[in-house]
């Protein structure tokens, strides 16, 4: 193995490298100089998106096991983004009295969960995705506890912890049963042997419960509102962003080449679910109150958005998945970005206490506006076009009424995100949260959020470079 | 061939005033915005109008008018076929509908410099209005039906921000939501149509989808689903949008309730321009409906005439100016649908196209009038109510004689311009559908009778007590009307048969005396009904309170008659249909779009049980889940 191919790993490697630095250099950090390494730590992982950025050419790793190519590279870029925003939304929190001896360990978690996702997305057989996915998850307990001295945190944590080490058991359940369907855990090989026989059903139903459990698909997704709701808000944020998004991007894959023999199978299994978490996601987000229940359970709704996408196979489909999480990236982060600023600066976090935020927050008012018509698909802004490009690809494999009850949810879902617009623009308030200026850092970040929103659906470029090395994989 | 790019600065410039003063704004003076916006969209005014007289005077030949597109950018690109562009295409329902945009936003531009004065968010108001302006002209001159799609939702983000301007009234905000909420509705038949019209054509492209006889259309009239072939519901869907925008029944439900906007609003979106969307899309993709699903042009037509009739019923009973308005808004968008449903493709045949975009520039001009003037009212009496008003033509003498054009216009008298475009659509009407013909033609005679009842309890009547004495408003106010004034009288004089035509060639089109001898007779029995119930009513009862005795007895006979009307105009039409027809509107279409969302929350509400915060609960849903799907799929795949 030579340098070449070191290479491959760089977005990994990178990654471990600065999770070390960071906590060597929290180890000798007095902890009253602890709030100079967030700056230190937002440069050295800018460092290593700007990294991650050169191409490299694609190849195969360790026989197999680990797949490096320009769409596995593209998706780590967007992750890596997607963290590196959270990180500038971060500041206020960290700032805090509490926090601030905290910092290290903050950073520290999260780049080792984003390790193990990048392990996951580049995974060639199950034992590597596994590794990864319990890299990625068991970090994010901690994260979840981060507040351990409020109950609602550590309850949250607990909850995670204990149904995450369900779900992981049921898929593992899942795999081994497809290794003994077919003798191979490598995703080349399955795909070769893989037949509708009624073990393989099993174990694919176990692993895609797995899975559902993760992306928060009804009805796998009961711990979801109780854990965004308990963690801070940032961990929020990254829960319902990029652990979601890496999620999403590793289940089409395995579906798309390791299953692609048996489509009948789980596209009648994905059909019920992408009903069922689209409908149920928008009923439960309909009456909630807490920024961030709703916000989960919007993202649970999102989830099902997805699935309809993932219906329509092939290139056209992986391209508008990714598609929609490059913007999905945006547009989630945008909305908690401006619910976090909020929620540090006045510790606000009811749809209700936003009452009256145009009059004293304008531009914090509108960049929500844009998050929430994003969200729900009103062009010209991108998340439009995310979902269009969802439901062009269902449309391509005829699913028509699946498309139907998408586009009815979507309108459903207008419903409740006018309610948060109605709240900060017209609905009166006797003590509106008085006006406040976040810090640069965040934004910074909110900056980035409207860039994306107005640019990525206007760009022509970008989906049809997606598609071009999506297209490689087919 | 003239060039014609300069015609992008017409969406452009309004795009412009509405960052700058969006994002500035706050920082000026207000009336600085105002101005900005009114001169910014004078310019494009006069572009518009320059466009027009380049296109119809300069680029005319024999063989009629052609489709230009000046400007087209590649914007996505899904496959080599299939790809987006943006740009701006030119033939003459879009240089029209560019000049009627541009006339009268420019008018409400103007108009709200005085009836706007010193209200709360006056930059905002102006920066919204150059917003909808921008977003309207895009619809109107896309290239494509996915462009058309952007801006038509634009155009509706801009509306829901514009009715709910009044944030402070909760009516208007309640309104607003219901417009945005029942045109996505409509949205979505929308855009559901347009991807499986796309899906099997291959191409958005209105250049290539309008070529009569084109082969595009091979593979998706093979397709059927429900016995329906896949034609008919790309185009019924894409009319569902079509239907939602311009507030066809049972998707009006929307459009009374946003009168609780800004009046100039209301003359710019709901009587000229948004709700004519529908029509304009309808008129745009007229060749496919025409050649490839004639079955749905059809249902436009009665869909159109139901709407009329049935608007123009309800008109008669309201007591909200503005209201009166709104319904007979909704009627005369009738009339257009039901011009375009009865029309055929080519010369004299394709009248009924010809007609509906006439009568759509006719109106676009009288109505927004109407709403000025009523808006000009208001400003002066503070109030919407009928009752609140009378005898105001001592007070406001420009407002009565615009108001009086503009009512005998949609009456349809001549030589007013509604007359004209009316008398084509009962015309064409007459030639295809008798059906359509009667029931349009009932429709004029209460259209005449609404309007001057409108007219009379206004102008006419006794003199209410006025807080303070109404005034003439002032002259930014006034000088739009008189412009629109002579738009809706002499407006009937432009031959639009020689340049708004199905085919794009000029045709020979003349009076038919059969049809426009009944109509205006029709019209003139409106009128005279009117007088005599709201003209006469008033002056009696004043004369009465004033002097009773001799008076009383010599008019005795008269009152007598008056009474008849009354009892069989108030008691049976009134009580026996109008009255009924409003509340079915009200309770059972309202309220069955209400009852979608209750039950909605019902459900969500029943539901809550599940998300109860216990582990082992949700452990136990988790493993159900996983045993319930892997059932379900053993199942389905035979496995049994």
């Amino acid at each position: 193995m030579d340098f070449k191919y070191i290479l491959l790993m760089r977005h990994e490697l990178l990654l471990l490298l600065v999770a070390l630095i960071i906590l060597m250099v929290d180890l000798f950090t007095s902890d009253k100089k602890k709030f100079r390494l967030i700056k230190f730590s937002l440069l050295l992982f800018t460092i290593a998106t700007l990294v991650g950025f050169i191409p490299v050419k694609p190849g195969v790793l360790f026989g197999g096991a680990f797949q490096g190519n320009a769409l596995t590279d593209f998706f780590k870029d967007i992750l890596n983004v997607a963290v590196l925003i959270v990180f500038l939304q971060s500041d206020g929190y960290l700032k805090k009295i509490e926090n601030t001896g905290k910092t290290g360990e903050f950073f520290v978690l999260i780049i080792l969960t984003l390790l193990g996702m990048d392990f996951m997305v580049s995974s060639g057989d199950f034992l590597t995705f596994f590794i990864g996915l319990e890299t990625a998850s068991i970090p994010v307990a901690g994260l979840v506890a981060f507040d351990r001295f409020k109950s609602r945190s550590a309850e949250a944590g607990v909850k995670l912890i204990l149904l995450s080490a369900l779900s992981s058991g049921v898929l593992l359940f899942g795999i081994s049963l497809i290794y003994g369907a077919t003798g191979s855990i490598y995703f080349s090989d399955i795909a070769k042997h893989v037949t509708a026989s009624p073990l393989i059903i099993l174990g694919f139903i176990f692993f895609l419960s797995g899975m559902g459990f993760k992306i928060s698909l009804v009805p796998f997704h009961l711990w979801t509102a109780d854990v965004y709701e308990g963690a801070p808000i940032n961990i929020t944020a990254y829960l319902s962003v990029v652990s979601k998004g890496a999620a999403v991007f590793i289940l089409t894959i395995i579906l798309y080449k390791v299953f692609k023999n048996v489509t009948d199978l789980w596209e009648t299994s994905l059909y019920v679910l992408a009903v069922l978490t689209m409908t149920v996601g928008n009923l439960f987000a309909l009456r909630q109150d807490n920024i961030k229940r709703f916000l989960a359970f919007s993202s649970i709704a999102q989830a099902g958005f997805i699935m309809v996408g993932i219906m329509g196979t092939g290139s056209l489909g992986m391209t508008s998945v990714v598609y929609f999480i490059l913007i999905y990236v945006f547009t989630n982060l945008g909305a908690f970005g401006v619910a976090s600023a909020i929620s540090s600066a006045s510790g606000v976090e009811t749809i209700s206490g936003y009452n009256g935020l145009y009059s004293t927050n304008p531009r914090l008012s509108l960049i929500m506006m844009l998050a929430l018509f994003s969200l729900a698909g009103i062009p010209p802004i991108a998340g439009f076009f995310g979902k269009f490009f969802l439901f062009t690809s269902a449309g391509s494999q005829g699913y028509f009424i699946l498309i139907l009850i998408g586009v009815l949810n979507a309108t459903i879902s207008l419903y409740y995100y006018l309610g948060v617009v109605k709240a900060m623009f017209i609905n009166k308030s006797d003590t509106p949260i008085p006006y406040f200026r976040s810090s640069n850092f965040m934004r910074l970040s909110l900056l980035l959020c409207v860039a994306g929103l107005f640019s990525i659906g206007f760009i022509g470029g970008i989906f049809e470079y997606i598609m071009s090395i999506s297209h490689l994989l087919f | 061939m003239t060039n014609f790019s300069y015609v992008i600065l017409i969406p452009l410039i309004p795009l412009t005033v509405f960052l700058v003063t969006g994002l500035l704004g706050m920082k000026w003076k207000p009336l600085v915005s105002g101005v900005i916006g009114t001169v910014g969209l004078g310019i494009s005014f006069f572009l518009s109008l320059f466009a027009a007289y380049q296109y119809f005077f300069a680029t005319a030949s024999a063989g009629g008018y052609h489709t230009i597109i000046p400007v087209n950018m590649l914007w996505l690109s899904f496959t080599s076929t299939l790809q987006i562009h943006m740009g701006v295409l030119l033939d003459p329902i879009s240089v029209m509908m560019l000049v009627v945009v541009t006339t009268i936003s420019f008018m409400a531009h103007i108009y709200s410099l005085g009836y706007m004065k010193g209200e709360k968010g006056f930059q905002r108001y102006y920066a919204f209005l150059s917003l909808f302006t921008f977003s309207m002209l895009g619809v109107v001159l896309s290239t494509n039906i996915f462009q058309m799609y952007i801006f038509w939702e634009l155009v509706g983000a801009s509306s829901f921000l514009l009715i709910g301007f009044y944030y402070d009234k909760p009516s208007a905000v309640a309104a607003a939501k219901k417009a945005f909420i029942v045109t996505r509705f409509a949205d979505l038949g929308f855009l559901i149509g347009i991807l499986i019209l796309s899906f099997y054509t291959g191409t958005f492209d209105f250049s290539k989808l309008m070529q009569p006889g084109t082969s595009l259309f091979a593979g998706i009239t093979g397709v059927s689903f429900l016995g329906i072939s896949g034609i008919t519901w790309a185009m019924t869907l894409i009319f569902m949008g079509a239907a939602g925008k311009s507030a066809m029944f049972p998707l009006h439900i929307w459009l009374p309730d946003a009168m609780e906007g800004p009046t100039p609003v209301s003359a710019l979106i709901h009587a000229a321009t948004m709700v004519v969307a529908g029509v304009f899309l309808v008129a745009r993709m007229f060749p496919i409906y025409h050649f490839h699903a004639p079955d749905v042009l059809i249902f436009i037509g009665y869909v159109g005439g139901f709407t009329s009739l049935f608007a123009a019923i309800i008109a008669m009973t309201q007591f909200d100016i503005k209201r009166v308005l709104a319904y007979s808004t909704l009627s005369q968008i009738g009339y257009m649908m039901v011009a375009l449903g009865v029309s055929g493709y080519g010369g004299e045949a394709g009248l009924g196209y010809t007609a509906g975009m006439f009568h759509l520039f006719t109106h676009a001009m009288f109505k927004a009038l109407l709403f000025l003037g009523a808006g000009s009212i208001i400003h002066t009496v503070h109030s919407n109510l009928m009752k609140d008003m009378g005898s105001l033509r001592k007070y406001m003498p420009i407002t009565h004689i615009t108001f009086l054009a503009a009512s005998l216009a949609i009456s349809g008298i001549p030589p007013f311009a509604g007359f004209f475009s009316k008398d084509e659509i009962l015309t064409a009407a007459f030639h295809a559908n008798k059906l359509l013909f009667y029931v349009e033609y009932i429709t004029a005679g209460i259209t005449s009778f609404y309007i001057f009842r409108l007219y009379f309890n206004i102008f006419w009547g006794k003199d209410t007590n006025y807080e303070h004495k109404p005034h003439e408003s002032p002259l930014n106010m006034v000088i739009p009307m008189i412009f629109l004034a002579l738009g809706a009288t002499f407006g009937g004089f432009i031959p639009f048969h020689d340049l708004v035509t199905s085919n794009m060639k000029p045709f020979a089109d003349k009076l038919n005396i059969l049809v426009s001898l009944p109509s205006v007779a029709i019209g003139l029995v409106g009128i005279a009904a009117a007088w005599i119930l709201y003209k006469k009513e008033n002056d009696l009862s004043d004369r009465i309170a004033k002097s009773l005795g001799v008076l009383y007895i010599s008019t005795f006979h008269k009152f007598y008659i008056d009474e008849l009307y009354l009892f069989v105009t108030k008691k049976i039409i009134f009580n026996g249909i109008a009255r009924p027809i409003a509340w079915f509107d009200s309770k059972i279409v309202d309220g069955f779009m209400i009852g979608i969302g209750t039950v909605t929350m019902k459900i969500s509400y029943k539901i809550k049980g599940l998300q109860s915060g216990e582990l082992q609960q949700y452990a136990f849903v988790f493993i159900a889940g996983t045993i319930i799907l892997a059932l379900f799929l053993l199942y389905t795949l035979g496995f049994h």
